[in-house]
């Protein structure tokens, strides 16, 4: 995997699991002002990323617009990558 | 309904191949604390709590289970890999040859398949979420085994992470629990 690629992804999953982290504390804090406006930021910015790496590698998930052929499948996959 | 998403939730990275830890992380793979038996555990529980702060957390703790299930496979995956029989064999993983080639059949360190007779479902919220703080301390006990089974940084790294979020989950069904507790209380005194 390129260099540029993976850093990409990796800042992904990084935000990723920021976003799921004050997602599960949302889920028994439904009212806590701060942890949602630092979600709903990161969810923005995560938004933008996923879009800069999509249009260059290729979807994520399956409901994205693809070039031909479907880049979707393309290699490597999660479990292959070497990280 | 779900998406799957191409990436993994945390990278996996082994420093060689390691057949002795392979065989031993199919204790989180397919044993009874395993995430398997996390996720489903979770994802069908979801279905019968009372509150919604309790049907989101089993929803989004259930999947993240699926997201460290790929995780332990990934290990597993990279540990094995290009490995031959006669390697498998003598590392004990010869009946697993056998029966699965290098494949990633749901068992555990000692080849006991998965079964649900891992996992409780009652319908009592109550009930249902003590099993959940329970499951979180064995899988975290789990890890702390297999962290000290090794020498690799990587697999200890990924080890750490994924112990790492037991502790965080039980927190969270903690506080779940005590707002069902809340929710029946009030119910009781209407």
């Amino acid at each position: 995997m390129h260099e540029y690629q993976y850093k990409l992804l990796r800042d992904i999953m990084a935000l990723d699991f920021t976003i799921l982290e004050l997602a599960l504390y949302l889920d028994t804090h439904p009212r806590d002002k701060k942890a949602l406006k630092d979600h709903n930021e990161y969810v923005r910015e995560r938004k933008k990323l996923k879009e800069i790496y999509e249009e260059k590698y290729g979807p994520l998930t399956l409901a994205e617009t693809s070039e031909y052929p479907w880049r979707y499948i393309a290699d490597p996959w999660p479990w292959e990558i070497k990280y | 309904m779900w998406i799957y998403e191409k990436k993994l939730q945390y990278p996996v990275r082994v420093s060689a191949t390691d057949l002795r830890m392979a065989k031993f992380l199919f204790a989180q793979y397919g044993g009874p604390d395993s995430e398997l038996s996390a996720g489903v555990r979770y994802l069908t529980q979801r279905y019968t709590m009372p509150i919604s702060e309790a049907k989101g957390l089993l929803t989004d703790i259930g999947t993240e289970e699926l997201a460290h299930w790929e995780i332990i496979a990934t290990l597993i995956y990279k540990l094995v890999k290009g490995k031959s029989p006669e390697e498998l064999e003598k590392a004990g993983l010869g009946a697993h040859f056998a029966q699965h080639d290098t494949a990633l059949y749901p068992h555990d360190a000692a080849g006991v398949p998965w079964t649900a007779a891992y996992i409780q479902v009652t319908g009592d919220p109550i009930t249902d979420l003590y099993e959940d703080m329970a499951a979180e301390q064995k899988a975290r006990t789990t890890y702390e085994h297999l962290i000290r089974l090794t020498d690799d940084p990587g697999i200890k790294d990924a080890l750490s992470f994924l112990r790492q979020r037991e502790v965080n989950h039980f927190q969270r069904f903690g506080e779940a629990l005590r707002r069902v507790q809340e929710y029946l209380d009030g119910k009781k005194y209407y």
